[in-house]
């Protein structure tokens, strides 16, 4: 039985100025993967690859236990896709994306696309042109659902979009799981949206994966303890991960906040926020 | 069923999950042989991970309120009275562990610590 429905094994490319070095991560059925890191940091350049929309890398990606290259056309079937920029021409409706998408994809729904164009407000014979930043992006999503994939690939999705549809889509994310063999890889540097509903988060920094960790342990474990100098010359450098010095107070990031109030009963131990995280890992002393 | 969920208490979520069925099912509001939700429409509901609410319900089996039918779902279990005492035994366990933390930390000797419980015992 296979189980993951995406595994990215060494994905390596090399630009001019950047490099994917030794992309590594899985993603099982009926799970969310929140895909983080600052813009620039390779998580565009990774779904390309997963998409087969840039080839020139090495290493190995399967999807639905196919590899990529060798099956370009039955993997791309049932992944939904939206990607950070908008690819349908302006001068369309969303009732001319109805008859375009039926002659792309197999198992297109009309019937679902509508359904999504009416949850989401959105007209069905306006020109796209007249679409506000989340108009379409909401369109993007109605689109990507509604050929039945069972992966939902989407870059940046919720950026562009107010809280309240933010929401909705989050929603509509969650729904769709409910049929255990969907999975989600969500990239986002948005991370709010991501810190409750992910199971997974995979954190990407100058090409590299610097974590991968189910949100769990990353957010109920992880922590950031201020303390004074005093205390913090008493840390073990192999409890520490990261740590900053600002002028009143340490911030020092450790794996188990439990743990580590154990040992050192340093009181002030914060919860960590995935932004948190990702400001310490890329910003914090090693 | 009820289920109140913070994000800022500090109680990790699966945990505060955990215990609030559990509560539920020692009060009996949760009844014998009753289907719980799926992990899936209870992480929707919540808006949290599925593997968060897994993570709770695996916890429940463990501590044998919960029962996990394969295929079927996840029902409470018959609890006797030996688990539910197991349960606050280890919950003031846990409690005299900070306590005993705190004074040897400070040194507090043992014997101010038991006075101390037995003064607190005699009040009522």
């Amino acid at each position: 039985m296979m189980n993951n429905i995406l595994e990215v094994k060494n994905l390596s490319k090399e630009y001019n100025d950047f490099e994917l070095k030794n992309v590594s991560f899985e993603l099982p059925k009926g799970m969310i993967l929140g895909f983080i890191g600052e813009n620039g940091a390779g998580k565009t350049t990774t779904i390309k690859s997963i998409l087969n929309i840039v080839n020139d890398y090495t290493g190995e990606i399967n999807v639905f236990g196919m590899n990529n290259r060798k099956n370009d056309k039955a993997v791309k079937e049932d992944i939904g896709i939206v990607l950070d920029d908008m690819f349908f021409p302006e001068i369309l409706n969303p009732t001319d994306i109805n008859v375009i998408m039926k002659d792309i994809y197999v198992n297109w729904d009309s019937k679902l696309y509508f359904k999504y164009l009416k949850e989401f407000s959105l007209p069905t014979n306006k020109q796209i042109k007249a679409f506000s930043k989340g108009m379409r992006k909401k369109l993007e999503i109605a689109t990507a659902l509604s050929h039945h994939p069972k992966l939902l690939i989407l870059d940046e999705p919720t950026s562009g979009l107010d809280p309240v549809a933010r929401n909705e889509v989050i929603d509509i994310f969650q729904d769709f799981i409910q049929n255990e063999e969907c999975s989600i890889l969500l990239s986002s540097h948005i991370t709010t949206d991501l810190e409750h509903i992910a199971d997974y988060i995979v954190f990407i920094n100058k090409g590299e994966i610097l974590l991968s960790k189910t949100r769990d342990e990353l957010l109920e474990e992880y922590g950031i303890v201020k303390c004074t100098e005093t205390e913090f010359k008493k840390i073990n450098d192999s409890d520490l991960i990261r740590y900053r010095k600002s002028k009143y107070e340490y911030e020092v990031l450790v794996e188990n906040k439990k743990e580590f109030n154990k040992k050192y009963s340093i009181n002030t131990i914060d919860k960590i926020t995935l932004e948190d995280l990702m400001v310490m890992m890329i910003k914090g002393v090693k | 069923m009820e289920i109140i969920i913070s994000n800022s208490s500090g109680i990790p979520i699966y945990e505060q999950i955990k215990e609030q069925i559990k509560a539920k099912i020692i009060s009996n509001e949760l009844k014998v042989n009753e289907l719980l939700p799926s992990i899936r429409s209870l992480a929707k509901d919540l808006r949290c991970s599925v593997i968060t609410t897994k993570n709770a319900y695996e916890e429940l089996v463990h501590e044998g309120y919960v029962i996990n039918v394969p295929s079927k779902g996840f029902y409470v279990a018959e609890i006797n009275d030996e688990v539910v005492r197991e349960e606050l035994l280890n919950k003031i366990e846990l409690l005299l562990d900070e306590a005993v933390r705190i004074a040897k930390l400070n040194s507090v000797d043992k014997k101010t610590i038991l006075e101390m419980i037995n003064i607190l015992y005699e009040e009522e």
